[in-house]
C-alpha cells in the first residue's frame, strides 16, 4: 500500500520546522547584549534585562495559588504584592508582577520556572512555595542567570552547598531549625521521651522528620519507634497509624500538607493506640484550611510549629498588616512578611546595580544582581535581620514558635525558640 | 538421542517456569510471614484491625468496580471517567451534608441524613453517567475502540477541573453524624461505626445488584447486549435503552460508594475519584473484566492486600514498610494474571478483547 503524497510532505515539513526550531538563537542569553542610548551592559554571561523609558520592571511570582495548598501560595503573593505597592517605583519605573502558578508539585515548579525564564523581562522570581517545586525550578532559573528567591521554601538540600543552585536564595528559615526547634519542644515542653514520624516523601517532609528524628535521639536521648512514609493523595491511613500504635510512642511528628495531615489527624483520633500520643505538625499545615478539612474536634490540642509571627517592631502590626488586610483580608498562612521582604531585598539590589541608560531605560546586568543580592548583610526586614550566606541562606538566625490549636481552630503560640541556623548544622 | 530431543522439546517450558514460580513465592511469602509473626512487634489485635480496615476499603472497590465492568460487559468500554462520577456525587452531597449539620440535623437524625445525603449522591451521580454516555460515548459508538477510551480521559478531567471550578480545590471535611462515630464491638472486636455501615451497605448494595441483574427483565436484556449485541436487537431489545441502564446502574451504585467513602475518610475534594477509580478499575481486572462477583471478590482481594501485605509479607527489617502498598498490591496482581489471564473469575479463552 502507498502512503498517500500528503503524508510525505507533512513529514518533510515538519521536520524541517523542528529542526528550524532546534537551530534557532536562544533568545535572551546572547552575551553583553548592548542596550539602547548608548550605555553598555557590563555582564558577558547572562546578558542584561533591558528595560524601556516608559516599561516597568518585571518581577515573576511562582507559587502555589491553586488546589488544596493555594492558601500557602496566595499568601506570599499578597505580600510580594505589599511590597510593590508601598515601594511605588524603581528608579522611576513601575513594578509590575507575573504570576505562576507550581501547584505545589515537582513537574510545576519545572513548567512555571520555564515559562518565567522564557520572557527575557523577568528580572527575578519569587518562589517556589514548596521545597518540591522548587528544586526545579532553582535549577532552570539559574541556568539562565535569574535570580530566585523563596519565600517559603524550608528543605535543607537546597541550600546544601553540594546541592546550591547558584541563583537561588531564600528568606524562608532552613528546616535544619525548624525540625531542632520541634525535637526540643516534644523532648523539653511535651515531655517525650519516644517519637514516630511520618512523611509524605517530598524533600520537605523527608528532610524536617530526618532533622527532627536526629535531634531527638542525639540531643535529648529520645527513642524514635517508626519512621514511616505516606503517598501524596492517600486517604487510608489507618494500617500504617495501627503499626505506629503498636509501639506506643509519646508523640506523633507528620510534617507533611494539608489534604494528607487533615487525613492522618483524624484517622490517628479513631486509633485506639494513640490516644495518649501528641499530634505534631509543621508549616505546611499551619493554616485555617487545615482545621476545617481535619474538624476543629480533631484538631484541638494538636502541636503545628512554624515562623514566630509575634514580630518584635511596629512596622508589621501598624502599617504592613492594615494594608494587607485592606486588599487582601486575613491572611490565610504564614509567609507574607518573607515574601515581603524577599521581595524589597530584590528591588534593593536592582537599584544598586542597574545602569540608567541615557534615553531613561535601565540595564541591569543579571550576574551582578545576583551578586548584590547575595552580598545582603544586615537588611532589617520584618522576620528579622536578614544576611544571605554563599549557599542562599538569608536568614541565619530564626525564631520559631510552635502553636496549640485550640478548640475553636485557632492557633495559640505556646513555645519560641530563636536558633543559629550555624549552630544548628 | 532424537527420542530424547524431542521430548525435551515437548516439555511445557511455560507451564515449568509458572510452576517453579509459585513455588518461591510461597517459600517466599511464608518466611517474610514467619519472621514478621516471630519478630511479634504487631498483636493479633492489629492484623485483625487491618483485616477489617482492608474489608471496608475493598468493598468500597468493589462498588465502584461494578461500574467498570458492567459498561466493559455490554460496550468493551472501559470507561475511565467512572472515578469522577464517584467524586461528583460526593462532592455535591457534602454542600448538604453541611447544611443538614449547620442546622443539628444531622446528628438528631443521623440515619434518615445518611439516607438523604445517599439519595443526593446517587441521583447526581447518575445524571453524570447518563451524560456522559449520552455526550461523550454514543455519538462514537462505532468508532474504532482507542477513540472512545481518548474520550473518557478527557471526559475525566473535563469533570474534575469543572468541579474544581465550581466548588474550588480546597479539600472539605465531611461531617459525619455523631452516633456514627466512635467504636463499637463486633464478636469482640472493636470496630469504627462507619466501617461497620461502609461493609454492610456495600454488602447490601452487591446482593442487590446481583439479583437485579439474574432476576429482572431489565437485568435480561442487559445480559442479552452483553452476549450479543446485533441478535439482542433483532430480538427486540432496545439496546440504547439497556446501554444508558447500565451507566445508570453503574452512577447509582458510584453515588452510593461516594457518601460512604466521605463517612469513612470525612474528606472530599476535587480529585477524590481518580486514585479510587484506578484502584477500582484494578480490582475489576483482577476478578474478571465483566463479571460482577468477580469486580466483588477483586475489590475485597485488593483492599485487604493493600492494608495487610506491607506488614505481613515484608520482614520487619525494611523500613517504612507502608510505602511500598502500592508495590506490593500490584505485583500480586500481575502475578494473578500471569496466572489467570483472565482475571480470578474470568476464563481465561474469553478474550473478548
Amino acid at each position: 500500500m502507498r502512503k498517500p503524497k500528503w503524508v510525505v510532505q507533512i513529514a518533510i515539513l515538519s521536520s524541517v520546522l523542528l529542526l528550524s526550531a532546534a537551530c534557532a538563537r536562544d533568545s535572551g542569553g546572547g552575551g553583553g547584549a548592548s542596550g539602547g542610548g548608548g550605555a553598555e551592559c557590563p555582564d558577558s554571561e547572562f546578558g542584561c534585562v533591558e528595560v524601556g523609558a516608559d516599561d516597568p520592571i518585571t518581577l515573576g511570582t511562582l507559587l502555589v495559588i491553586t488546589g488544596p495548598n493555594s492558601s500557602l501560595g496566595l499568601d506570599s503573593q499578597y505580600g510580594a504584592q505589599i511590597a510593590v505597592d508601598m515601594r511605588g517605583d524603581v528608579l522611576g519605573h513601575e513594578i509590575e508582577l507575573v504570576n505562576e502558578d507550581e501547584g505545589c508539585v515537582a513537574e510545576g515548579g519545572q513548567t512555571g520556572a520555564q515559562s518565567l525564564v522564557s520572557d527575557p523581562q523577568i528580572v527575578a522570581v519569587i518562589g517556589t512555595s514548596c521545597s518540591s517545586a522548587g528544586v526545579p525550578a532553582a535549577e532552570i532559573t539559574s541556568e539562565k542567570g535569574v535570580l530566585m528567591v523563596s519565600p517559603s521554601n524550608t528543605a535543607p538540600d537546597l541550600t546544601d552547598p553540594a546541592t546550591h543552585q547558584p541563583f537561588y536564595a531564600r528568606t524562608a528559615h532552613n528546616d535544619l531549625v525548624q525540625g531542632a526547634a520541634m525535637a526540643q519542644f516534644a523532648a523539653e515542653e511535651a515531655k517525650a521521651k519516644s517519637a514516630a514520624t511520618i512523611h509524605d516523601g517530598s524533600p520537605y517532609a523527608d528532610g524536617l522528620q530526618t532533622v527532627f528524628s536526629e535531634k531527638f535521639e542525639s540531643e535529648y536521648g529520645g527513642t524514635i519507634t517508626t519512621q514511616e512514609a505516606i503517598g501524596v493523595g492517600d486517604k487510608d491511613f489507618k494500617p500504617v497509624l495501627t503499626s505506629i500504635a503498636a509501639k506506643k510512642p509519646d508523640y506523633l511528628y507528620y510534617p507533611v500538607f494539608i489534604p494528607e495531615g487533615a487525613g492522618i489527624t483524624q484517622q490517628a483520633r479513631q486509633t485506639a493506640g494513640l490516644a495518649d500520643t501528641d499530634l505534631a505538625g509543621s508549616d505546611g499545615m499551619l493554616s485555617p484550611d487545615f482545621v476545617e478539612a481535619a474538624d476543629k474536634d480533631n484538631t484541638a490540642g494538636m502541636f503545628l510549629s512554624g515562623p514566630d509571627l509575634e514580630f518584635k517592631g511596629s512596622f508589621y502590626q501598624k502599617e504592613f498588616l492594615p494594608a494587607y488586610k485592606k486588599k487582601f483580608g486575613d491572611p490565610a498562612s504564614v509567609f507574607h512578611a518573607h515574601a515581603f521582604d524577599a521581595t524589597n531585598m530584590v528591588l534593593d539590589a536592582i537599584e544598586e546595580v542597574a545602569v540608567e541608560t541615557d534615553d531613561g531605560g535601565l540595564l541591569i546586568p543579571r550576574t551582578q544582581l545576583r551578586d548584590a543580592f547575595f552580598d545582603t548583610s544586615g537588611y532589617k526586614g520584618i522576620v528579622g535581620t536578614l544576611t544571605c550566606d554563599e549557599n542562599g541562606d538569608c536568614n541565619p538566625t530564626t525564631t520559631i514558635a510552635v502553636n496549640e490549636v485550640t478548640p475553636a481552630g485557632a492557633f495559640k503560640p505556646t513555645f519560641s525558640v530563636t536558633l543559629d541556623l550555624e549552630e544548628a548544622k | 538421542m532424537g527420542g530424547m530431543q524431542r521430548a525435551m522439546l515437548r516439555l511445557p517450558i511455560r507451564q515449568i517456569f509458572l510452576v517453579v514460580l509459585a513455588i518461591l513465592l510461597a517459600v517466599g511469602l511464608f518466611l517474610g510471614i514467619r519472621s514478621n509473626l516471630q519478630a511479634g512487634i504487631l498483636s493479633g489485635a492489629d492484623y485483625r484491625s487491618f483485616v477489617i480496615d482492608g474489608i471496608a476499603r475493598g468493598a468500597l472497590y468493589a462498588v465502584i468496580a461494578v461500574g467498570y465492568t458492567l459498561v466493559y460487559g455490554i460496550l468493551f468500554l472501559i470507561n475511565f471517567a467512572h472515578g469522577e462520577v464517584f467524586m461528583s456525587g460526593a462532592f455535591t452531597s457534602f454542600f448538604v451534608a453541611r447544611t443538614l449539620s449547620q442546622t443539628g440535623f444531622l446528628n438528631e437524625n443521623p440515619l434518615l441524613s445518611v439516607l438523604i445525603l445517599l439519595v443526593v449522591s446517587m441521583a447526581v451521580s447518575t445524571i453524570t453517567a447518563v451524560l456522559l454516555e449520552r455526550i461523550a460515548y454514543r455519538p462514537l459508538r462505532g468508532a474504532p475502540r482507542l477513540i472512545p477510551l481518548i474520550t473518557a480521559i478527557g471526559a475525566s478531567l473535563f469533570l474534575q477541573n469543572t468541579f474544581r471550578a465550581f466548588y474550588g480545590a480546597n479539600t472539605r471535611g465531611y461531617p459525619v453524624p455523631e452516633s456514627l462515630q466512635g467504636r463499637m464491638d463486633v464478636f469482640g472486636i472493636p470496630i469504627l461505626r462507619t466501617q461497620i455501615i461502609v461493609i454492610i451497605g456495600a454488602a447490601l448494595l452487591m446482593v442487590g445488584l446481583y439479583f437485579f441483574i439474574e432476576r429482572t427483565k431489565t437485568g435480561r436484556s442487559m445480559r442479552a447486549v452483553g452476549e450479543d449485541r446485533e441478535i439482542a436487537a433483532l430480538m427486540g431489545i432496545n439496546v440504547d435503552r439497556v446501554i444508558v441502564q447500565t451507566f445508570a446502574i453503574g452512577g447509582m451504585l458510584a453515588g452510593a460508594a461516594g457518601v460512604l467513602w466521605a463517612l469513612v475518610f470525612s474528606q472530599v475534594d476535587f480529585f477524590m475519584g481518580f486514585f479510587p477509580g484506578i484502584k477500582a478499575f484494578t480490582a475489576a481486572v483482577l476478578g474478571g473484566i465483566g463479571n460482577i462477583v468477580g469486580a466483588g471478590l477483586g475489590g475485597l482481594l485488593l483492599g485487604v492486600l493493600e492494608s495487610l501485605a506491607p506488614y505481613l509479607f515484608i520482614s520487619p527489617s525494611v523500613p517504612s514498610p507502608n510505602q511500598l502498598t502500592d508495590a506490593i498490591a500490584f505485583t500480586i496482581l500481575v502475578l494473578i494474571l500471569i496466572f489467570r489471564p483472565g482475571g480470578i473469575l474470568g476464563s481465561s479463552d474469553e478474550e473478548k478483547a
